[in-house]
């Protein structure tokens, strides 16, 4: 099956009949209003500031858009972050080297990562299933051995860590410095790259995949370990710029914000395509509602609320635009 | 003669016998009959703490002051964690009101959720003690901080630092948690008290960070870009607003913006305020809370009164730490507790 007729009809020439140009042309009017309406919205500090909330997100993004477009979703995101972070947090404290803590809990994520996949790959387990549970079985083992507190305050004596989030490369902040890199390097791998095509073809036709020759199970499993890694990283820099992870991260609706941002962005969650830049639309559009209404003072239940709708409409305007029909349908579909 | 002398001998060894005798008996004391009864009144009862969560330090903290009771008097202590979820905990208090254990511990998500339950349940002969979180219902007891009288507090202490001419401007921010708590609700109520009286302070931003200090720093890094100048900033718990400082800190105004925040008193928030991220921390004093809560327990249990019968609060003490009183006093570890 080729690329042409994946995509139900010829792409269009107009840009508002793709989602994603229809999203870059509401990113578009949201900037132009609030630069307008909102006197210091339009200043280099504000911008900064706006592109670094949601740095964190598009970093997460990034790991959950990799393993989107290889038909698969990883909603065990938050939990691997919060439950690696804050473990090395308390081997830090309980009195082994910092360096030493972070490592294990990279560790930690990584074996995550891959029994996850593991899961998915030889035990023919739904991603969505294999996750979710993973998720509360990381999260519970957590709780229950590593931590007690939810609350990890970032281990005292460390000065470099607190720079990963603090610091400044030229003005920018490092948090977008690594999430612009992370762009960078999730590009080059998806399109220049024998790995990033496999992905591809694994989301395209999962089936043609198998019998092309693809070592279809190992690339699962090495898609939900990197995904681990990079949400171990989020983690790592989330806890350096707040001075504390909080596990709590576990209960809140960020898993959702993130696949809002990927959704958003245009990668449809049936696999197969999908690029870099449609996370930085997607997240960069983020990043812009929620600073505009944070400037403007809008009540939360109101700020959930333009969520809400927003991702509602994302979704609509995804089925309309990416139609399902048998072609497209799949078992497990969300 | 002989005969005389033996009889005294006796005589006096039965004296000193009975002078031995008697004063043993006084040696081993009076039985106190209200001990007895405490204690035995006591054992065996059932207590159970339905708490937000466990994993943090409010609750941990309340948890392990009250085991430590329970243990010395020998009544079961049992936790129902519904980890952040209202519905897990709705459905947790269901089915206690079935379970009928003697005295439930509620720490309430809202002012509204556990409302009903909690009427339904001391109409069911269970008593129960509301800490720190309060609900609607008025029950047996409420042991907690009185919200108002933080907000009113905060308040004060940025009037203080912000009134005109005093600091660089007159605005303020407020990071809430989460609206339809109590410490939200009744605190934004003792906050807009005192600043309704001080109508040159303006209040710029009031945004809810969900207690995540992830948020609370990017909202406080957007509002100062907004507001440069901002002079103070209240912060509901010091939990999230260790985020809120991190945002002050790396603006460069930590100098100049005063962040008043309140919490159980935790070591981990006392760290906060020795290297200067929070100017000022309202704590409410968990080990202290534990203590009077451990009392009303007792007191409930050993009550003849039915449950519902007669309603009670206390409002603990407040203790403002500052960087000139953070002592051994003031902040505690789970581990001083346990």
């Amino acid at each position: 099956m080729s690329e042409a007729t994946a995509n139900p009809g010829p792409r269009l020439p107009t840009l508002l009949k793709s989602q994603e140009g229809i999203v870059l042309a509401l990113a578009v009017l949201a900037f132009a209003l609030f630069s307008f309406l909102l006197p210091s919205f339009f200043s280099a500090g504000n911008l900064l500031a706006l592109v670094r909330s949601v740095s964190i997100l598009g970093i997460l993004a990034l790991g959950m858009a990799l393993v989107v477009i290889a038909r698969g979703i990883d909603v065990s995101l938050i939990a691997t972050m919060v439950v690696s972070v804050s473990w090395a947090f308390v081997i830090a404290r309980s009195g082994y080297s910092l360096e030493f803590a972070l490592l294990i809990g990279a560790l930690f994520a990584i074996t995550a990562g891959v029994l996850i996949g593991s899961l998915i790959a030889f035990g023919e387990v739904a991603p969505i299933f294999a996750t979710l549970a993973a998720g509360s079985v990381i999260y519970g083992l957590g709780r229950t051995f590593f931590f007690t507190l939810e609350m990890q305050n970032v281990p005292p004596g460390a000065g470099w860590f607190s720079l990963i989030g603090k610091g400044r490369v030229l003005g920018v902040p490092v948090t977008v410095v690594a999430f612009a890199a992370l762009c960078l390097v999730l590009h080059l791998v998806l399109s220049r790259t024998r790995f990033g095509w496999q992905i591809y073809a694994m989301g395209n036709n999962p089936a043609a995949a198998k019998i092309t020759g693809i070592a279809y199970r190992p690339m699962v499993v090495a898609q939900y370990a990197i995904s681990a890694l990079i949400a171990y990283g989020a983690g790592l820099i989330l806890a350096s710029s707040a001075s504390a992870i909080n596990a709590r991260l576990f209960n809140s609706t960020m898993i959702y914000d993130i696949l809002l941002v990927v959704v958003l962005g245009g990668i449809g969650l049936n696999g197969g395509h999908g690029k870099v830049r449609n996370v930085i639309l997607g997240t960069v559009f983020v990043g812009i509602l929620l600073n505009g209404m944070t400037i403007m003072n809008i009540d939360y239940t109101i700020q959930n609320l333009v969520k809400g709708v927003v991702l509602l409409l994302a979704i609509v305007i995804d089925s309309l635009v990416n139609p399902r029909d048998e072609q497209t349908s799949q078992q497990g579909d969300l | 003669m002989r005969l005389l002398k033996t009889t005294r001998w006796l005589a006096v060894a039965c004296i000193a016998l009975t002078g031995i005798v008697t004063a043993s008996a006084q040696d081993k004391g009076l039985e106190n009959p209200r001990s007895t009864t405490f204690r035995k009144t006591l054992e065996g009862k059932k207590v159970v703490f339905l708490p937000l969560s466990m994993g943090f330090d409010l609750t941990e903290g309340w948890a392990a002051v009250m085991r430590q009771q329970a243990k010395r008097l020998n009544y079961s202590f049992e936790i129902r964690d519904p980890a952040w979820s209202t519905d897990a905990g709705t459905k947790a208090l269901q089915s206690l009101i079935s379970e009928k254990p003697d005295l439930i511990v509620a720490h309430n998500p809202d002012i509204q959720s556990y409302a009903r339950l909690l009427a339904q349940a001391q109409a069911a002969g269970i008593k129960v003690v509301q800490i720190n979180l309060e609900s609607n219902t008025q029950t047996d007891s409420y042991v907690g901080a009185d919200w108002t009288e933080i907000g009113e507090q905060a308040a004060q202490a940025v009037v203080d630092k912000c009134s005109p001419g005093k600091g660089v401007s007159t605005k303020v921010a407020i990071d809430t948690g989460v609206p339809t708590a109590a410490s939200d609700v009744f605190q934004l109520d003792g906050i807009y008290r005192v600043l309704n009286q001080h109508p040159d302070i303006q209040v710029v931003s009031q945004q809810a960070t969900e207690y995540n200090p992830e948020k609370a720093r990017s909202i406080m890094d957007t509002v100062l870009q907004q507001h440069p100048d901002l002079c103070g900033a209240i912060g509901i718990w010091d939990n999230q607003d260790t985020g809120t400082a991190s945002a002050i800190q790396q603006a460069g105004k930590g100098g100049q913006v005063f962040l008043v925040t309140s919490g159980g008193g935790n070591k981990v928030g006392c760290e906060n305020v020795e290297n200067g991220l929070f100017n000022l921390y309202i704590s409410y004093n968990v080990p202290l809370q534990g203590e009077i809560l451990n009392a009303e327990i007792a007191r409930l249990l050993l009550s003849d009164s039915a449950a519902g019968e007669t309603k009670t609060l206390y409002f603990n003490p407040l203790t403002q730490i500052t960087k000139a009183n953070v002592n051994q006093r003031n902040c505690w570890t789970l581990d001083d507790l346990k």
